[in-house]
């Protein structure tokens, strides 16, 4: 009974979590496309709906109606496979995610790596789109996100050692817990490298601008996309944007105090206790996303060997100085 | 039978076919994704001897990186369908039988085992300091010269690949 | 939270080690600003005395008894170290001369030999695999090391596939003999195993083990690398192979045997007895077809590899100190057999040393001596080391192998003394035989005569 019991309340979380996070997904890009064009000093999506905002939701109809283009020279297995491969780890791994102190699905040990682990699966679906596509465009842009997923996850995965190390766990509410320890209940201003060398890497490891080479259009057309139409788009599409919010709730998670407020905050204005965790992770969360579009609106494009020189040349010392400097503070400071 | 040795008998019958198929599959590509799939049962297997660490660093290392640069180079080399040299491959009914009857052997000596002495990590000690903690703490202290010449190792790879890769400078 | 730092472990034995790791690793950075090849080979030489002269200070067991530096590792260290000194010696005009060769070439030398002594010293079986695997990735990357020359690729190639291979079966025997007794310490695997009765599994892992370093050593049926190793790879590093890496490989295989197996003692004397026949009829017999030196010599080194098992079969103390002075012994005739080979300009072909004796009658005679040596002959230290191995299994009551071994001994003078026939009778195929004499070359070789002759005609000097 207890089993079923269980499995049930699982269950609705799952359902929930996977909900919110499509409805995230469709008003992200909205939400995208309003900030860039303000930026841009346009209006953004304005025709669908009052203000535009059914407008997600016309674009959701018209790819699931798109036809379905398969290329001659594809490998059609993995070309149907590659996105389900790189949707499904980026989707598993919101099962780890501490939304609030309660609110988490599977509350495993090794959280922070799962999330890693994950995060490092959905670069398959890339390569191997590129490569099953059969077009030179496509596979080119499979071949520059393998090398520069993988560079960048180096970086990432020592700065977020850092972490550790400080938090002593590698569970993620942990993690969180510690911070509250500190003053300003966060670790970014005590581990500031590691969190800038985070936050580079975590736009290169979404494929984001400026490091969107994969898919930089000038050169490669679409990428790994080219020969994709219709809803296999939609799904890489989808991933890209959980994979955002993912790597915006790491940054919150390990960086910024998670569901937490800094005390001192709540020392001044006690009532602030009763607002849900949830409420302040989401804010945060929604920070760096909003964060995302900053800086897809106002910076251009890397080269490609820029790319890497910055992955290898600047941000991989950067994070070993980093480790370095928090263990030698840890073992003999603090 | 219990549930958990069920799992077992379902992740260890799949690794072996797997590890099959991915021998004998034609297509490299389709063969490293296979074996992606076997990293991902051999993780599994992991979590059976509660080490989740392990399961997880399973996943990031060897699926995550190793075997994507595994890829990386097939397909950078464009093997539509895998060579096939008389030479590596003509005599594959005397590998087979060799190969069998090693197997076989190890089967047979392996239904005999008995297992008489028990390490000192038991699930218990496992189970309340957590796998990355009773790692850690086995790693930088019981077998810390281990671990130290293994970074060696390390080194000497990236110095390998970096001696033998490395364009002549004229 | 408070973090208790573990005990600082003790140094003092593990030093010698150290010392070899640590200018390895400097070496690697020295090589970008130093271009004077004379002056890194120098202090590669200078790390191998100063091990030397530490070794005897450094005795005990540190890391949680993992590492036991004892009088059996130290020999084999002095074996290491000279092969280390010779190897640096030979190597410092023949790299040169071989465009293509890198300077990490030293630092990888260093660290394959920080892995052989890491093997000799290992209490611990993660031990030993890891010194081994960090002694045969260094020497995969030296035998690949002419990155332009497609014999040496291949050598690279095929010595990484095979040992490769061999580690898995090592790690295989290892996983199941800790499954018998939850220890990978070879004292307490020894201890555990006494109360155990002998089964199927703890053969199974005998046998595996047994393959593994049958691999290491090059002895047959897991010899194949071999030739086509020593023939791919710069010769320098052929010398060092030949020797080091075959020395490792029995000082484990005497302390993991001895001591850990001891139980079974039958059991893996039957397995070695039948390699080592093998091995000295497949090296000696196949050694008569070979045309290139560096292959015959190949040959000879397993059918050495042989003969050195008997004093393994063996087993009483006095063949395991036989064994070692056959190795030391070895080591300077074969690595001076070498140095002859990067002496001459063309020397790879046997056919090269055609009237050898008529323009360069001193190359010639200390060739001579050396292939003399390498079959057995008086007044050479290749005969005394292979009358003592043979004397003490006589004593361990191995009785037919011995006469096996003498009769493959006889087989082994054909193709020795064929290079001297070639030397010494056949009219020259070149108009002058090229040298390349450099003093460190010159050294070498001087060092490895003296040693062979001065150790045949007084033998107490090292027995």
């Amino acid at each position: 009974m207890e089993f079923l019991y269980t499995l049930i309340i699982n269950i609705i979380k799952v359902a929930v979590v996977f909900g919110v996070t499509l409805l995230h997904v469709a008003y992200a890009t909205y939400f995208e496309r309003k900030v860039i064009g303000r930026m841009q000093c346009r209006l953004g999506p304005t025709e669908v709906g009052p203000m535009g905002l059914l407008q997600p939701f016309a674009d959701m109809f018209k790819s699931l109606f798109k036809e379905d283009i398969i290329p001659t020279k594809a490998d059609k297995a993995v070309f149907f496979i590659a996105p389900v491969i790189v949707l499904a780890p980026t989707m598993t791994s919101l099962s780890v995610i501490p939304f609030s102190e309660k609110f988490i699905i599977a509350d495993i040990n090794v959280g922070m790596l799962f999330i890693l682990a994950c995060a490092s699966l959905s670069v398959y679906g890339i390569i191997l789109a590129g490569w099953s596509s059969g077009s030179k465009y496509a596979f080119f842009g499979g071949i520059r996100s393998a090398a520069q997923v993988i560079s960048y996850e180096i970086a990432m995965g020592i700065s977020l050692a850092s972490v550790f190390l400080m938090a002593g766990s590698v569970r993620l509410d942990e993690i969180v817990k510690a911070q509250y320890e500190y003053p300003l209940s966060m670790y970014a201003p005590h581990l500031i490298i590691g969190f800038v060398v985070f936050l580079i890497a975590a736009f290169a490891e979404t494929n984001r601008t400026p490091f969107d080479l994969p898919e930089a259009e000038t050169e490669l057309v679409a990428g790994y996309l080219t020969e994709y139409s219709g809803f296999r788009y939609a799904l890489f599409f989808l991933s890209e944007y959980v994979a955002m919010f993912i790597m915006s709730s790491i940054m919150t998670l390990c960086f910024f105090g998670g569901w937490t407020i800094p005390r001192f905050i709540t020392d001044i204005l006690p009532f602030l206790l009763y607002v849900p965790g949830i409420f302040w992770f989401l804010l945060k969360v929604y920070f760096f996303i909003f964060f995302y579009y900053w800086v897809r609106a106002t910076v251009p494009r890397y080269r490609f060997d820029q790319l890497m020189k910055i992955g290898w040349k600047v941000l991989i010392p950067l994070s070993l100085f980093n480790l370095l400097l928090v263990a030698f503070v840890k073992r003999f400071v603090l | 039978m219990t549930t958990v040795e069920y799992f077992f008998i379902y992740f260890a019958v799949s690794m072996v076919f797997l590890s099959l198929l991915i021998i004998t599959v034609k297509n490299p590509v389709h063969s490293i994704l296979l074996m992606l799939v076997l990293f991902f049962h051999i993780a599994g297997l992991y979590l059976f001897l509660n080490a989740e660490f392990l399961a997880a660093v399973q996943v990031i290392l060897y699926a995550g990186a190793i075997l994507v640069l595994f890829l990386f180079v097939i397909m950078m080399l464009n093997l539509k369908e895998e060579l096939v040299s008389h030479r590596f491959i003509g005599e594959w009914p005397v590998g087979v039988a060799i190969g069998l009857s090693i197997s076989l052997f190890c089967i047979f000596a392996i239904s005999h085992f008995q297992i008489k002495y028990e390490g000192n990590m038991t699930i218990e000690i496992i189970k309340t300091l957590t796998n990355t903690k009773a790692l850690g703490k086995i790693l930088y202290t019981e077998f810390l010269l281990p671990f130290e010449i293994a970074s060696i190792i390390l080194l000497i790879a990236i110095v390998g690949a970096i001696v033998l890769a490395k364009k002549e400078q004229s | 939270m408070i973090i208790v730092p573990p005990p600082f472990p003790n140094l003092t034995p593990f030093i010698p080690e150290l010392i070899v790791l640590s200018v390895a690793m400097v070496l690697l950075l020295l090589e970008i600003w130093v271009k004077n090849r004379v002056f890194i080979a120098g202090i590669c030489i200078l790390t191998g005395f100063a091990v030397i002269y530490c070794l005897n200070m450094s005795i005990g067991i540190t890391f949680n008894g993992m590492f036991i530096n004892d009088i059996y590792s130290v020999l084999f260290k002095i074996i290491f170290m000279v092969c280390l000194i010779l190897t640096v010696l030979i190597s410092l005009n023949y790299i040169d001369r071989e465009k293509p060769i890198r300077g990490e070439y030293y630092s990888l030398l260093l660290f394959a030999t920080a892995g052989m002594m890491l093997m000799a010293s290992a209490k611990d079986l993660m031990v030993l695999y890891l010194g081994l695997e960090l002694m045969a990735l260094s020497t995969y990357i030296l035998a690949g090391i002419k990155t332009l020359n497609i014999k040496s690729n291949e050598a690279a190639i095929k010595y990484f596939m095979l040992g490769a291979f061999s580690s898995a079966f090592l790690l295989f025997g290892i996983s199941m003999l800790y499954g018998l007794t939850a220890t990978t310490d070879i004292y307490l695997i020894a201890e555990r195993l006494k109360d155990t009765e002998r089964s199927l599994p703890l053969i199974l892992s005998m046998i595996m083990i047994v393959v593994a370093f049958s691999f290491k050593i090059a002895a047959a049926p897991f010899h194949m690398w071999s030739p086509d190793v020593y023939e791919g790879a710069p010769t320098s590093v052929t010398a060092f192979l030949s020797v080091g890496p075959k020395a490792a490989g029995f000082a484990v295989i005497g302390r993991v045997f001895y001591i850990a197996f001891e139980g079974i003692q039958p059991d893996w004397t039957t397995a070695f007895i039948i390699i080592s026949v093998i091995t000295m009829a497949i090296g000696n017999i196949v050694a008569l077809a070979q045309t290139n030196i560096k292959r015959m010599l190949a040959y000879s080194s397993i059918a050495h590899a042989g003969y050195i098992l008997i004093g393994i079969v063996t087993s009483t103390y006095e063949s395991l100190q036989a064994v070692i002075n056959y190795l030391m012994i070895y080591t300077f005739m074969n690595i001076g057999a070498f140095a002859i080979v990067i002496l001459l300009d063309k020397g790879e072909e046997i056919q090269d040393y055609n009237g050898l004796s008529k323009h360069r009658p001193l190359v010639a005679a200390i060739m001579l001596l050396f292939m003399f040596s390498l079959v057995g002959i008086p007044p050479t230290a290749g005969f005394i080391a292979k009358f003592n191995l043979f004397v003490s299994a006589i004593h361990g009551g191995q009785i037919w192998l011995v006469v096996i071994a003498v009769i493959f001994s006889a087989v082994s003078a054909f193709y020795y003394l064929r290079v001297v026939m070639n030397m010494y009778m056949k009219d020259p195929l070149v108009e002058e035989h090229q040298i390349h004499l450099s003093p460190s070359l010159g050294f070498a070789i001087f060092i490895t005569v003296v040693m062979v002759m001065v150790l045949g005609l007084f033998p107490s000097l090292i027995i």
